[in-house]
């Protein structure tokens, strides 16, 4: 029997979003606003969910897809339980821990503290953080640098330290944002290792990804977004994949008759798994 | 309930919906989609939720579960609070110097400016500590407030990357600036003592003083977190309100001494908003020669007390005629009543700020 652990029921998020570009903004402009009570114009809502529904269960792996601007990231947001709701409702079971491109410890820290910081942000006592630390470092793979600043890091290392720190955490919800798009080969291939380790030990993953062979390889679900809404989901990973590309009108791709994995041209690119 | 149109539905088409609302751009018209829901049955998506223990993702811890789950993070808090004021001087040649170096050189623009410039008593004895002691005192609060207000904005990427409770940034901010304050005590300390003031046990009293003060800062720091992060413009008007704040609380003179230009009523509420109550019970504490001259502290006598008014504001005549202060009634509000004050106001600003930033806890990482 399916045991649920995310149900999002008619999700709508909006965002509100300050500075659009044809407002004056002059100090005149903004007495006129306030004497006349008149809404602020440079303020607008953009309404980024509009009505998702669906149901994830246990030791599921789903991998989220849709253009830029799809909404994407503001699902996984609102699944962690960082962003509030508009309307509708998203159900979890305690507290699902989110890991992006964008998601910044202190920059101006050593990974020595980013690591501390990260683990006992993520609830985690302070023995448990010294044993896990060793780990973490290792598993990053970011070497000496650990004891330079994080601004001090290429993109591809930063991103190689937080999916570390959020892995060290057997999390019940793992939402991973395109964290992985930066690592190298060798990276790539332990933090998919690492994926199928959580999907095992009871927990459920979201992808978001653009690498659509890495959604592939991981994932069992796909959920494909556009305008914020549900355009297909389903376990049958490879076809909406397809159908996908066919939409977004890329080449379609090469696949094995029988297995329907991918068939590769060049050696070399693309994960190993 | 699943079936009712809801009023946020998208118009078809591109643009903004009936509510003004931007959605993503794309081919996709809103309403083309049904979602075909896999457990299609007559249960809702809410009742299935529930009965599988689930909780909304978004959901606002009870109060004392609030409380506990802080309590987990305390290592964070202190942890997050050491890490910052590290990395504020790493690009700094002098390093770690600066938190020592950045009280001295406050201390030593006041003792140019009061000290030498404008040499001027007011009626006060050991004016320079007087002074230092003031400054420092409300630099702790001033300075919570400050950084507190930008605190959600600041580490808004940390906020939407991890769940934790929210209330362990302002707190740690605060804890940043306790540090300082103790930092600054360091300092402190040799120029009371090198502008004459004894130590004795009355120095003790300066801890619960600054206990209280850091209670009242936390409290106060949590409800200007709320602010904002709610409201751009209140950053913005913070500078003005905590310099006014400066100058109503005694910093750089003795609210007593206004007893002939203002009403009691207005010395005893100057008197007694916290800035003014923590900066008199620390300097009471640690300056012997404030104890000493504080207006009430010793029997009235208005002969000492009219000499304290015209030779103790004098320059040039000896500085214990500005001991004789104490020999004047108090002005404003009971200087026996400081200390329950000081508790009130601890207890009111940590009940009312905590609850206040614990009701907006989900809506944090909205930005």
């Amino acid at each position: 029997m399916a045991d649920p652990m995310v149900v999002v029921d008619d999700l709508h998020v909006v965002y509100k979003v300050y500075g659009r570009g044809n407002d004056r903004g002059t100090a005149a402009a903004s007495l006129l606003r306030i004497l006349g009570r008149k809404r602020r114009a440079s303020i607008r809502e953009v309404h980024a969910l509009r009505g998702l529904s669906f149901v994830v269960n246990r030791g599921d792996a789903v991998g989220v897809i849709g253009r830029n601007g799809s909404g994407k990231s503001t699902l996984l947001r609102a699944v962690a339980g960082v962003l509030p709701p508009e309307q509708g409702n998203v159900y979890t079971t305690g507290h699902a821990a989110l890991l992006g491109v964008n998601a910044a410890l202190l920059e101006d820290l050593t990974g020595e503290r980013n690591v501390i910081l990260g683990c006992l942000a993520m609830g985690m006592s302070k023995q448990e953080t010294k044993a896990k630390y060793q780990s973490v470092v290792d598993f990053s793979g970011v070497g000496n640098f650990i004891d330079l600043a994080m601004k001090t890091y290429s993109s591809g290392m930063g991103s190689r330290l937080r999916f570390a720190i959020a892995a060290a955490k057997t999390h019940e919800v793992l939402l991973i944002d395109e964290a992985l798009a930066t690592g190298d080969a060798e990276f790539r291939v332990k933090s998919h290792n690492r994926i199928q380790e959580l999907r095992a030990a009871a927990g459920t993953v979201f992808l978001v990804a653009h690498n659509l062979e890495e959604v592939e390889l991981t994932c069992n679900r796909v959920i494909w977004l556009e305008r914020g809404q549900i355009v297909e989901q389903g376990e049958d990973v490879i076809s909406i994949v397809d159908r996908y590309i066919a939409a977004s009108g890329g080449q379609p791709v090469k696949r094995h008759p029988v297995t329907r994995m991918r068939i590769k041209d060049e050696v070399g690119t693309g994960a190993a798994s | 309930m699943t079936d009712q149109k809801t009023p946020l539905r998208a118009r078809q088409g591109a643009g903004p919906d009936a509510a003004g609302r931007l959605s993503a751009p794309g081919q996709l018209q809103a309403g083309d989609v049904q979602t075909a829901l896999e457990h299609a049955g007559a249960e809702s998506l809410a009742d299935l939720a529930r009965r599988h223990g689930l909780s909304p993702a978004a959901l606002r811890p009870p109060i004392i579960g609030y409380l506990w789950q802080l309590w987990q993070r305390r290592h964070f808090i202190l942890a997050f609070a050491t890490a910052r004021n590290i990395a504020m001087y790493t690009e700094a040649k002098l390093g770690q110097l600066w938190q020592v170096l950045t009280p001295l050189l406050n201390a030593g623009v006041y003792f140019l400016v009061f000290g030498k410039l404008l040499d001027i008593n007011r009626g006060i004895p050991n004016y320079l500590g007087f002074v230092v002691t003031g400054v420092f005192v409300f630099n702790f609060t001033q300075r919570s407030f400050i950084e507190t207000s930008s605190v959600m904005k600041v580490n808004i990427d940390l906020v939407r990357a991890l769940q934790f409770p929210r209330a362990a940034l302002p707190l740690g901010y605060v804890v940043i600036e306790l540090q300082q304050m103790l930092l600054s005590m360091v300092v402190l300390v040799p120029i009371l003592l090198a502008t004459g003031e004894p130590l004795t046990w009355h120095w003790l009293l300066a801890i619960p003083a600054l206990l209280l003060q850091t209670i009242f800062n936390v409290g106060a720091g949590l409800a200007v977190a709320r602010l904002g992060a709610q409201l751009d413009d209140f950053s913005q008007l913070l500078p003005f309100l905590t310099r006014t704040w400066l100058y109503v609380s005694g910093v750089i003179f003795s609210i007593a001494s206004l007893s002939s230009n203002a009403s009691s009523k207005v010395i005893t509420l100057l008197e007694l908003n916290p800035a003014a109550l923590y900066i008199t019970l620390t300097r009471n504490a640690l300056m012997a020669s404030q104890r000493e001259s504080f207006p009430g502290s010793k029997p009235y006598n208005n002969a000492l007390c009219t000499t304290w008014q015209t030779l103790g504001h004098m320059k040039g005549e000896p500085s214990r005629y500005q001991y004789d202060s104490a020999y004047c009634h108090f002005a404003g509000a009971n200087p026996a009543h400081f200390w329950y004050f000081a508790i009130g106001w601890a207890v009111v600003a940590l009940v009312i700020g905590f609850v206040f930033f614990w009701q907006a806890e989900t809506r944090y990482g909205r930005g």
